[in-house]
Order: C-alpha cells, then structure tokens, then sequence
C-alpha cells in the first residue's frame, strides 16, 4: 500500500531522567515489515528507545509515531499491536510457563488453541508445566518469544532476543521473531555484526544521540569502532 | 519555567507582613484583655491557633497544587506543592509545640487526647511528616514528583475526614470558652485573634514566595551552567528529597 | 471488569502456589495475642479494650499483606507486562484490592475465632454477625487504602519501612471507627445486638471517599 504510514517515526525524540538525557534529538523513519537495527554502547540510550516505542516510558520531547498514533497519547491504540522482548521475561516465576502463558493470552483476548501453537513453536510444551523458576535461562528465554509474540504482534521490539539462547534454540525463535516473521522489528544486540546482517536500517547511538542512520551497508568497521570506542 | 518570577511583589508583601505581624503582637500584648482564668499565658492561643489553621490551609493548599501537576505534568506544580507542604509543616510543628504549652497552661497536662482538634492535628501531621522520607527514597525525580503529588492528594483528602472521626469519637469534649473560629470571643480578643490569623497567614504566603523564589533561581542557574558551559559544569544533584 | 478478574485469578493463584503472605499474616496475628496476654497481664478482655486489641492486631497483620502486595509485580515484570496489554489501567486497583480484601477475610476467618477462644471473656456467637458486618466494612477500607499505599511504596527504596510509615496515619480514622463499633458488640453485659450505626456510617464513608479517591490517582503510580 502506498499511503500506509511508518511503522514507526521518530522526529527529535528526547527522553530525561532527571537531568541526564537518556535520548537527545533522534529521527528515523521505519517503513513497515522492516527490521531497525539499534547499536550503541551499554547505556546509549538503546533500552530507553524501545521501551518509549513498547509505551512503557513517556517520550519528554519531539514526536513518538507508531502506526501513525502519536505516543504517548494514543498509546492505547498502538499496545496490543506490539510485541516487546526485554531483559526481563515477564514472566511469574512461581507459576508455570502454561499458566503464564495463559494468563498474558487472557490479557490480550488470546485464545488457548494459540498458546499450545508457540509452546510447540519453540519445543517447551514438555517442560511447559514446570514453574518458571525450575527451568533454565535458555528455556525462560523461549517462553518469553512465546510471551512476545502470543498475540500476533505486528512490531516486535527486540532487545538481545537471543541472549541466553544457543544455537538450536535461536533456530527454532526464528520463524517467530526472525525476518520471516514478516514483522516490523526493533532489535538490539550484543553483537553488532549479527544484528547489521538482519537489518534493513540501522540507528546508532552514542550518549543518547543518534550518530548514524542509514542502511547497514553504509556502516564499516571504521564507524562501528567509534561507535564502541 | 523562566517566565515565572516569584521575586515579584515580594518586597512590599515582606513589609505588609512585618507589619501585619507587629501589630498582632502589639494588640496580644496590650489591647487584648487578660483571660480570667487562664492569665497570661492564655495569649499563646493567639499564636497557636492561628499556626495550626495556617499549616491544615497549607496542606490542603499543597495538595491542590499537586492536582495541578498530575492534570498538566508540569513539574513546576511540584515545586509549588513541596514547597507548600514542607512550609505547611514547619508551621505545624510550631502549633503543635504552642499548643501543648497551652494545654499544660490551661489543663495542666502537656498533652490532652480529650481536645479534639490537637489529637486529630497531630495525626495530620505525623501523615504529612512522612512527604519527605517518602520523596527521598524515590531516585527518579519525575515518578518522585508523580508520587508526591499522589501522596500529597490522599493525604489532602484525609484531612477533613480525620477531623470527623477525631471529633466524634470523644464523647465528652472539654468544655471550652474558646472554639477555633473566635465565633463566641469578646470583642477585643476577636479583633486580636483575626489580626493574629491574617499575620500569619501572610507570613506563610511570603515564606512561600521566598523559597520559590530561591529554588527558582538556583534551578535556572543550573539551566543556564549547563546550555552555556556543557553539561559536565554542574555536578550531578545528589539524591534529595527537593524536586529540582 | 474481566481484565480485574484475570488478575484476580493470578493473584490467587500465586498466593495458594507460595503460601507467602496469608499463613504469615495469621501467624503473626495468633503471636500478637498471646503477646496482648502477657502485655496487659489479662486472661479475658472484653468490651472496648477487647475491640481495640482486635483492631489494633488486625491491622499490623494487615500491614504484611499490604507490604507485599506488589511485590511480585515489581520483581518479576508484573507492572510491565499489565502495562503492555490493551486494557484499562484501574482494573490493576480493582484486582488488587480485592485480593487484598480476600487475603483480609482469610486471616480473619482464622483470627477471630482465635482471638475468641484465647482473650474474649464474654462469648463471640451473639456478637459475629455484627462484627462480620463491621470486619467487612473495615476490611474494605483496609484493602482500598492498602493497595494505594502498596502501589507507592513498592516503588520506594525503603518500601517496607514506607509502606507501615504512610499507611498507619492513614487508617486510623478507620481504626477509631471499627473499634468504636465493635466495641459494644463485645461487652459482657448489656451487649447490643447490632453495632453502632453511627461509626458503620464512618466507616462506610471512609470506604467511599478513598475508593473514589484511589479510582481517580492510581493510574498516576503505574505511568512511567
């Protein structure tokens, strides 16, 4: 479709704690069912940007735009289309990974059938009755996928969606959270040279200022040691 | 917030309160007639109360500026209502004080629980004493001043429902010539307490303006350091209970 | 109303999984008796010292509910993940108030009938139904202020130590009031059959004024 909007566009996004800008001035603009690779060093801003796009934080200055609702405003309208993947799980780690599961479908109006589908989608319908807290980082990790994408999101944001998991198990989060996904996604990683070869657009950070914006094929190695020197 | 000058008028409102102040001093001292039973030290109601309805009107006043802040997000709103509230206590720890001289002058005891309006005075303020512990033990500033104001609503609310509870829970008040309003005071004594009242409410409202005013100023000092000389120029505020 | 539910239901649910807060809260109430015991060095109590040792109990063991309330939320991603979904933010107030006010019922199903059996002199049949009446009055307010001082403090540093600090002051009006109004259901002699409607009527009002309150500030402690 021509006149569809962005998924996403930022137009001079600035976000505050207290004194210190987390994020100062970033524009991009993301077309929908591309994949936004976000670099930077620990503590550029990369966490603070997705969680203002997830509307969990509060955007201080300029223009937050995800599927041309202006956050924060119009957050209800953007909420049940996004799927966040953060450090944390979220998930309740007395209950099991079905009971979790369960209730995130619950929240969003999920069906049952849907949970069983992810829970085979990633192989832990076996383990999917033991509490959260018995199972191991990788398997936490898979149920958290499983969390993210239970409710068919349309953007999926990303942040090291495949720490903890070894190479099967990235495999298998794949068709959910990888490019055939056919998602819009906002991903972070550990390891820039993995996330350049998935992107479609790349935002670098440096001290919360976007140091870069364009296509990955534009970034080399020069650029990407000043960016982690 | 540059436009905001709480400086403004603030001369000639220090003097109206000085003045306003002499006067009730002088009138508590020499106009107002000696209480029959109760003698001299019964003019420290003249001091008492009028601290006491300062400090409630303070809270409450902070806790409608905290309104302000929650419907706009403007944080200078929070400025306002901390600046109100931890005046309001200043005020109310001095009307507590006061009044437990008069209770020991009047009852002697220096604590009465069958005098309504101190007991429900100081749950008032052990409530409100809990503001700043609360603000400093929340490190980022925007939820610190999201909370506060929470607080500073609920807490807002509760003053008038306490007074309720307070009031009806003792079933036999101590019979008093003197009620809080000055309705049924002689005259002179009227007059005195109401110039008292006006006094102190107008030294409130000064103290109020002096520290905006203050903490105006340094914030925008900062502002200024930082846009002219970087942002390393300033040391990053330390964990406070004050919003910035 | 049903997202309330679905929270409601996991609230529950972990509780009954962890057994964290409601055996500790009757624990710690049971020991506060035997503690009022030797205190006051009484064997039986009964009429406004009885109300007020019972309210007063009720309410500390009340204060371990509401300092956990949150936790789970806090610690394990629980407000995020509220906060990602597509449903209105007060259901958060209303699901965790009324797990609050279920975990209240479940202490005092346990405590009253104790505190029967080892302080109350006069016995407690004639006096339940007008002290269910009034429990759950109270309770209601316990459960609403609870969960608004919860929501603050677990996001405090110090959130045990906020939590008791601002939630006490705050509940002692509906302190006075049910123990003013269970205090003559619990006299030896002379023992009305229905409390005081003027301190239900307190109560009542306590109940609405802070429920509407809590309504209208509450999304405010889940914003970021």
């Amino acid at each position: 479709m021509v006149d569809e909007p962005p998924a996403i566009e930022l137009r001079g996004l600035a976000r505050y704690f207290g004194e210190r800008a987390a994020l100062r001035g970033v524009s991009v603009r993301v077309p929908a069912g591309a994949t936004l690779a976000v670099l930077g060093r620990n503590g550029a801003g990369k966490s603070t940007l997705l969680r203002i796009l997830a509307t969990l934080l509060r955007p201080h200055d300029g223009e937050a735009l995800v599927f041309g609702e202006a956050l924060p405003r119009r957050g209800f309208a953007v909420r049940g289309r996004l799927g966040l993947l953060a450090h944390e799980p979220l998930l309740y780690r007395e209950l099991t990974g079905r009971e979790n599961l369960e209730y995130h479908a619950r929240l969003h109006r999920v069906g049952p059938a849907r949970v069983q589908q992810v829970l085979e989608a990633v192989e832990m319908e076996r383990r999917a009755e033991e509490p959260i807290r018995l199972l191991s980082r990788g398997m936490v990790q898979r149920l958290a996928v499983c969390r993210a994408v239970l409710h068919d999101p349309q953007l999926l944001l990303l942040d090291e969606p495949r720490a903890n998991l070894d190479p099967a198990a990235s495999g298998l989060v794949e068709p959910l959270i990888g490019r055939q996904s056919g998602c819009t996604r906002v991903l972070t990683s550990h390891d820039p040279r993995a996330a350049l070869a998935e992107a479609d657009l790349v935002l670098a950070l440096r001290d919360g200022r976007a140091a870069f914006v364009g296509p990955p094929a534009e970034i080399d190695q020069a650029k990407l040691d000043a960016l982690y020197a | 917030m540059p436009s905001t000058t709480y400086g403004k008028g603030l001369r000639g409102l220090s003097l109206a309160t000085l003045a306003t102040i002499a006067l009730a001093l002088a009138l508590v001292f020499f106009y107002a007639p000696l209480d029959a039973d109760q003698g001299f030290v019964q003019k420290i109601f003249y001091i008492h109360v009028p601290l006491a309805i300062v400090s409630l009107c303070g809270f409450i006043f902070g806790a409608a500026l905290a309104v302000g802040h929650l419907r706009t997000g403007d944080r200078k709103w929070d400025m306002r209502s901390y600046v109100a509230i931890h005046m309001a206590l200043i005020f109310g720890v001095g009307g507590l004080i006061t009044g437990s001289i008069w209770a020991k002058a009047s009852w002697g005891h220096w604590w009465v629980w069958n005098e309504p309006t101190l007991v429900s005075f100081l749950i008032v303020l052990l409530l409100f004493a809990t503001y700043q512990p609360l603000r400093f033990s929340i490190e980022d500033p925007e939820r610190q001043s999201r909370y506060a104001s929470v607080f500073a609503i609920v807490a807002g609310a509760f003053v008038p429902l306490n007074f309720l509870a307070v009031r009806l829970a003792q079933e036999f008040v101590h019979p008093r010539v003197l009620t809080l309003g000055g309705g049924n005071l002689p005259g002179a004594m009227r007059l005195t307490f109401l110039i008292s009242l006006v006094g102190m409410a107008l030294l409130y409202v000064t103290l109020w303006k002096y520290e905006m005013a203050a903490k105006n100023a340094r914030s925008q000092v900062r502002r200024l350091r930082r846009t002219l000389l970087g942002d390393d120029s300033v040391r990053p505020a330390g964990r406070s209970a004050a919003p910035l | 109303m049903r997202t309330a539910l679905i929270l409601l239901r996991k609230d529950l649910r972990l509780e009954l999984r962890t057994l964290e807060t409601v055996p500790a809260m009757i624990l710690f109430a049971l020991v506060t008796f035997v503690i009022f015991h030797f205190g006051l060095n009484r064997s039986t109590i009964d009429g406004q010292l009885a109300a007020g040792v019972l309210t007063a109990t009720l309410l500390f063991a009340a204060m371990l509910g509401i300092n956990r309330l949150f936790v789970a939320e806090r610690e394990q991603g629980g407000f995020d993940a509220f906060l990602l979904a597509p449903v209105d933010r007060s259901s958060m107030l209303v699901a965790k108030a009324a797990a609050l006010f279920v975990f209240l019922a479940a202490l005092e199903v346990i405590a009253v009938p104790a505190f029967g059996l080892l302080l109350l002199g006069p016995s407690l049949g004639p006096a339940l139904p007008g002290l269910i009446l009034v429990l759950a009055l109270a309770d209601l307010g316990l459960a609403v202020i609870g969960t608004l001082v919860s929501g603050i403090a677990v996001q405090t540093r110090a959130r045990d130590l906020i939590g008791p600090v601002i939630g006490l002051p705050l509940l002692i009006p509906a302190l006075i009031a049910t123990a003013r109004a269970a205090g003559p259901l619990l006299r030896s002699v002379h023992a009305p059959a229905a409390p005081p409607g003027k301190w239900l009527a307190i109560l009542a009002l306590y109940d609405l004024v802070f429920a509407l309150l809590a309504y209208a500030v509450f999304d405010f402690l889940l914003e970021e």
